[in-house]
């Protein structure tokens, strides 16, 4: 048995006082607090120490994937037969209305070459797989297996098949911090779909919930309608699901309504999700075109929110 | 008296650089799984409680300094701002160095409540540099001290029998 430890503390020659070291790391620590809030100098330190920790987080997200694996592997013939039927029902009826989407959007670049309005420039996606979800119930952040080495910048939107998740706040080498578009403060710049009103949704902090503010009491908004992004701010493509309206307040003691809305896109259900490259920079000024819902100038924008 | 001495001995178990690695690693590893909603709330913090025992049992070897360095690891790991976890792991690494002579006297469940104060008190200067810095604070987060807290005498007791040197089935 080892007898080094079985003395007691010796209380003279043993460096610095507790008491003194907990202030040089505390004061070490705010410092580094105070310069990361105020300035972005220490990414490149967060970088290396993400390159160290990196094989640390795959092992923990690998027995979540184990489990898929594993599932995936047993599940039944039968199982696997019905689900291909079903997903090829889907896509008959999919490709049908994609034919007829195919027609519309023909047409409706037809018009648009016709009143002169600049082309919508086509967007691409990037598949991701979501490696975590978010550790620290202060945040609505995730990460996914898409990094700088895939060309994931800072900006970009991500989606999954139902409508917008978030952004891309943070690159690392391998990895992509994304913020849930229910964040605290997160802004979404959308369009009514009925109406065609413009607002900006924001995070509320809870996962299910996305306030709609700013409005006033008599606006034009019913339950049940669907909010999608108009794509004013050049981050998101336009025309995209976000979320939809589950509830009105209208209380005239208060100068604007309160407007609750679900997010449409489900994070907990997918593992994939699609990072969106190449939205185009928005011209300063757009051609004319107003009925078309193309942004009015001068007309304030919302900004999405800084992390 | 028997009691006390059986105690005493457990405190003097020898315990290895590269076993106290592997606690903090395996500590680690459990945080990082992919907790979500309500267990997310409920998460003990496995890096806190462990840093506690260590410095709780082996304040020659870990100390303010090592919480400091996890609590860099963790911020990084999990987006938050620089210093934020460092802050809350140094406060918690010098309560854990000024239990140390204390904590021997009690039984687990008084132990319990002591680290269940200085648990409080870490979760509170992150909780306090959250809300500095970005203006709120969820309350269901001190949550974790509550689950940490009960977590404390099963992980006392598990490290301990790690660290009981194996008997030799043929000794008498």
């Amino acid at each position: 048995m080892a007898l080094e430890d079985t003395r007691t503390l010796r209380f003279f020659n043993r460096g610095p006082s507790a008491v003194a070291r907990l202030v040089f790391f505390s004061v070490l620590s705010l410092l580094l607090l105070f310069v990361d809030a105020r300035y972005q100098y220490l990414e490149s330190a967060r970088q290396v120490i993400s390159i160290i920790i990196y094989p640390f987080q795959r092992l923990t997200a690998l027995p979540g994937e184990m489990w898929d694996g594993a599932n995936a592997f047993i599940s039944l013939q039968s199982h696997l037969v019905a689900d291909n039927a079903q997903l090829h029902l889907r896509h008959d009826a999919d490709s049908a209305q994609l034919k007829q989407m195919e027609t519309v959007l023909s047409e409706n670049a037809q018009l648009r070459a016709l009143l002169e309005i600049k082309q919508r420039a086509e967007y691409s996606v990037q598949a991701a797989q979501i490696v975590y979800l978010e550790r620290d119930i202060f945040k609505r952040k995730l990460f996914v297996d898409a990094g700088e080495q895939n060309g994931v910048q800072a900006g970009r939107a991500v989606v999954d098949n139902s409508g917008v998740v978030g952004q891309v706040t943070r690159t690392y080498p391998y990895l992509s911090e994304v913020t849930l578009v229910t964040d605290k403060d997160n802004v979404v710049p959308v369009q009514l779909v009925r109406t065609g009103l413009r607002a900006a949704v924001f995070g509320s902090g809870n996962i299910s919930e996305l306030e709609l503010r700013y409005q006033p009491v008599d606006v034009d908004i019913q339950v049940g309608d669907e909010l999608v992004t108009s794509g004013m701010d050049g981050t998101y493509p336009p025309a995209l699901p976000v979320a939809k309206v589950i509830r009105v307040e209208r209380d005239p003691a208060y100068p604007f309504a309160r407007i609750a809305c679900v997010p449409l896109a489900g994070v907990d259900r997918h593992r994939t999700l699609l990072i969106v490259s190449g939205v185009p920079t928005l011209p300063p000024r757009p051609a004319a075109g107003d009925a078309h819902g193309t942004a009015v100038p001068g007309k304030k924008t919302p900004r999405r929110g800084t992390p | 008296m028997r009691h006390q001495m059986t105690m005493d001995r457990e405190f003097l178990l020898p315990a290895s650089r590269r076993f106290i690695l592997a606690s903090f690693i395996a500590a680690v590893l459990l945080e990082w799984l992919p907790w979500h909603g309500m267990a997310l709330v409920l998460r003990p913090d496995f890096v806190g409680l462990m840093l506690l025992y260590w410095c709780t049992h082996k304040p020659h070897r870990v100390g303010i300094g090592i919480g400091w360095m996890l609590g860099i690891f963790v911020d990084v790991a999990d987006a938050s701002l620089f210093g934020q976890h460092a802050l809350a792991y140094s406060v918690l690494a010098f309560g854990g160095l000024a239990l140390n002579r204390r904590v021997q006297m009690f039984s687990l469940k008084e132990q319990s409540v002591h680290v269940f104060v200085l648990l409080l008190a870490s979760y509170a200067v992150y909780a306090l540099v959250h809300w500095q810095v970005l203006g709120y604070v969820e309350w269901s987060y001190f949550l974790g001290s509550l689950t940490s807290a009960l977590l404390w005498a099963p992980l006392t007791l598990l490290i301990q029998t790690l660290r009981r040197p194996r008997r030799n089935p043929n000794e008498l």
